[in-house]
């Protein structure tokens, strides 16, 4: 008998209401025992069913626990489910969300209040009970449970910080906008029920693939819809404002909920319902465009941005813009393994950031750092090793999966999207080598009173570092292009289940010879050495001059790409506003004056009709009497048919 | 021995007894004046109960005048209390004297 897979999601929710509810009490020792104790529990019990699995023939697995809603030809099950595509997410959410849990001890250790830390641990727990049952679910609708409930988390861990009113704003804001896509998400699974009937993947996908022509042009609008929901989650133009500020969180947040995890669930669900998009080329073109714009635009916001936890949220946005574009071109693999190098690399770089700001006692502002590379020696070189990561230097991970997700968008002959991509391989590089050379390297441009409290985090928040740095270096060996030899891309051989043939679908390979794709190679790694270099000669050497001149030369466009192309002020000014105004004019002019009013005018009656009538109580009895006499009479009349 | 009287007559009867009761308890001004005309407005429904209970040769009618009879006493122990009581309060039982429950 091996272990129910429903255990995997039932351990952190036993964790959280164990935090929630006695955590307080219970002191953090306690807590730090339950709360990361859950988490290591989930991810032994994950990897004890993902280990035999992976050694078997990966023949998806489906564990019901019976019915759940049922209400005429519409029934949802209770039922989890083990393939590849949900193994390759748990193994990697488990792993990475135990190491953060491990770094939040060390993190959270000292500010916090016993309540603040046991609420800390609760809602990560509880984070951790949605992100599984999302990945395991079996059909749309517990995957839906899973995807609000990781979005009720970031938002309580985004204002964690409550007392803070830009904390308490910014997961306002996630929330409101998350919203939005979960608005498209709901549409997308009526849309699907209505179509199939169902909303169990299995039976969705098979009727799908079975009927494709008929349905075309309505899985056009539902996969659409379905996507809307992955733009508001994966944090997409243009409903990506919400992540940068969602950096309010403390930062083992950010780098679980914001980089790792919660934010590729839309990247996840798209490969998941990978079926319907390839019946929808349209939907397809969308979808690689969007992610295509969102690389470029998030990482040109990046290269202007001074708060360290900033740019490294510019830069999940363009990543996830990334793995969008390698969904939407088709190469879903290539998609899903740079979520999985992303993991690795992200939660890095933010748990790295998170030192930082750790050692320098809440600073995140670049300009007051430098020269922290003495002071942090094992931040810096396991910072340094997620930064090549992510710029794309061979042989670290996230060479393999962008350099998959480039010669994939090649393949399918959309240039101007592969030019895209290619620049903002160098422009991540750029920004990510200029974040490094602020922070780590020049010299310290601090306060004194800063520059002596500088000190190296705890191992608890070292360990993590080094074993995700580690993981970023070697993580894309699993993933070899398949120059290599035709075997070499064990990644690819291994999520080949979850891609089924379809026979209507556009298959069209354009199979690239070995020179090309020698050249694309060739290509990637010279722009990410390229923005490497430049921005080590701009900042490092030149300390930053270069970048200033120009600054200063235009003026106008720097200022715009700082204030982030004033996105959220034009949507404060075509949406926010608009609809304030709206909701103020229905509270004072439909609430206050017609509701209120239609109300307040009848009672207003009454009583003037109560002021006049009063007068027939004259308080003598005779004249009472009279009237009764007089009723009767009336009664009579009325009774005996004489009256009218 | 009610029977042997014509019905108009017995009605006759009733209703002007009726109507001395009513105006006597639209008239008066003492409270007990108008109470005993009250009692005489509901004797003389008893009598056209009783008349009625003659013609269809039935008890029912007079089983009511019974209970007519029952009532009226009841009340009229609980109306010479309230009498009383307001004597003592107001020194008088003229209802012109008391419209204290007025607008």
């Amino acid at each position: 008998m091996s272990i129910p897979l429903w255990l995997i999601p039932a351990l952190p929710l036993a964790g959280f209401a164990v935090c929630g509810l006695l955590g307080k009490r219970l002191g953090k020792s306690f807590v730090s025992a339950v709360g990361v104790g859950s988490v290591g529990l989930a991810t032994v019990a994950a990897y004890a069913r993902l280990i035999p699995f992976t050694a078997g023939n990966h023949e998806p697995v489906v564990e019901r626990l019976g019915s759940w809603i049922t209400a005429g030809s519409f029934s949802v099950e209770m039922a989890f489910r083990l393939d590849v595509l949900s193994a390759l997410m748990v193994s990697f959410v488990t792993f990475v969300a135990f190491w953060i849990h491990v770094y939040s001890i060390g993190y959270m250790h000292h500010d916090e209040t016993d309540a603040g830390y046991a609420r800390y641990f609760a809602y990560l727990n509880l984070f951790m009970f949605s992100m599984l049952t999302l990945v395991l679910a079996q059909n749309f609708v517990l995957m839906f449970v899973g995807w609000e409930g990781v979005g009720l988390c970031s938002y309580l861990l985004i204002g964690y910080y409550y007392e803070r009113e830009y904390a308490a704003a910014a997961g306002k804001k996630a929330f409101v906008v998350n919203r939005i896509g979960d608005f498209g998400f709901l549409l997308g699974m009526f849309g699907l029920f209505a179509l199939f009937g169902s909303l169990d993947f299995d039976r969705v996908f098979q009727a799908a693939a079975a009927d494709a022509l008929r349905i075309a042009p309505l899985l056009t609008v539902v996969c659409l819809c379905l996507f809307v929901g992955a733009v508001g989650k994966s944090a997409q133009v243009p409903l990506y404002v919400w992540l940068p500020d969602a950096m309010a969180g403390p930062t083992p947040v950010s780098a679980l909920i914001h980089a790792a995890t919660m934010v590729t669930a839309g990247v996840y669900m798209v490969t998941r319902c990978n079926v319907l998009f390839r019946l929808t080329p349209d939907v397809m073109l969308v979808v690689a465009w969007i992610g295509g714009i969102t690389a470029i635009f998030a990482a040109s916001i990046a290269l202007a941005q001074n708060d360290i936890k900033k740019v490294l949220a510019y830069s999940t946005v363009s990543q996830l813009g990334y793995m969008f574009l390698a969904c939407g071109v088709g190469a879903f693999v290539a998609g899903m393994f740079h979520v999985l190098t992303h993991a690795f690399f992200k939660a890095c770089l933010f748990l790295g950031s998170g030192s930082v700001i750790h050692a320098m006692g809440g600073e995140q502002d670049m300009r007051k750092m430098g020269g922290l590379k003495s002071k942090l020696p094992t931040t810096y070189w396991t910072f340094l090793v997620a930064t090549l990561a992510i710029a794309g230097i061979p042989p670290l991970a996230g060479f393999f999966s962008k350099d998959a997700i480039l010669t994939g968008v090649f393949e399918d002959q959309k240039y101007v999207l592969f030019a895209i991509g290619l620049f903002t391989a160098g422009l991540t590089a750029f920004y990510m080598f200029r974040l490094v050379s602020l922070t780590f390297q020049r010299s310290f441009r601090g306060t004194h009173e800063q520059e002596h409290h500088l000190h190296e985090s705890p191992p608890s928040m070292t360990a993590p570092l080094v074993i995700l740095a580690i993981l970023s270096a070697v993580g894309g060996f699993v993933g070899l292009p398949k120059l290599l030899g035709e075997n070499a891309n064990l990644f690819a051989r291994f999520l080949e289940p979850a891609f089924p043939q379809i026979a209507f679908a556009r298959g069209a390979e354009h199979p690239l010879s070995h020179a090309i794709e020698w050249l694309l190679i060739g290509i990637s790694i010279a722009v990410a050495s390229g923005g490497v270099l430049l921005a080590w000669l701009w900042y490092t050497k030149e300390e930053g001059r270069i970048p200033d001149r120009i600054a200063q030369a235009f003026p106008k466009t720097y200022a715009l790409v700082s204030d982030k192309f004033r996105v959220d002020e034009a949507y404060n000014f075509l949406i926010v506003r608009p609809f304030d105004w709206l909701s103020r004019m229905l509270w004072k002019v439909v609430d206050v004056l017609i509701i209120d009013g239609v109300l307040n005018a009848g009672a207003f009656l009454v009583e003037l009709a109560g002021d006049v009538l009063r007068f027939l109580q004259t308080g003598n009895v005779r004249n009472y009497a009279l009237t009764f006499f007089l009723g009767v009479i009336g009664l009579m009349l009325l009774v005996l048919g004489l009256g009218f | 021995m009610i029977g042997t009287i014509p019905l108009s007559d017995v009605l006759l009867t009733s209703g002007g007894l009726f109507l001395i009761g009513l105006a006597g308890a639209l008239l008066r001004r003492s409270a007990i004046s108008i109470f005993l005309s009250i009692e005489l407005m509901m004797n003389a429904a008893n009598l056209a109960l009783l008349g009625y209970s003659a013609l269809w040769g039935s008890y029912d009618g007079q089983i009511v005048v019974f209970f007519v009879i029952a009532i009226a006493a009841a009340e009229a122990s609980v109306g010479l209390a309230v009498f009383v009581a307001l004597f003592r309060h107001t020194e008088t039982i003229d209802v012109n004297e008391i419209h204290l429950l007025k607008w």
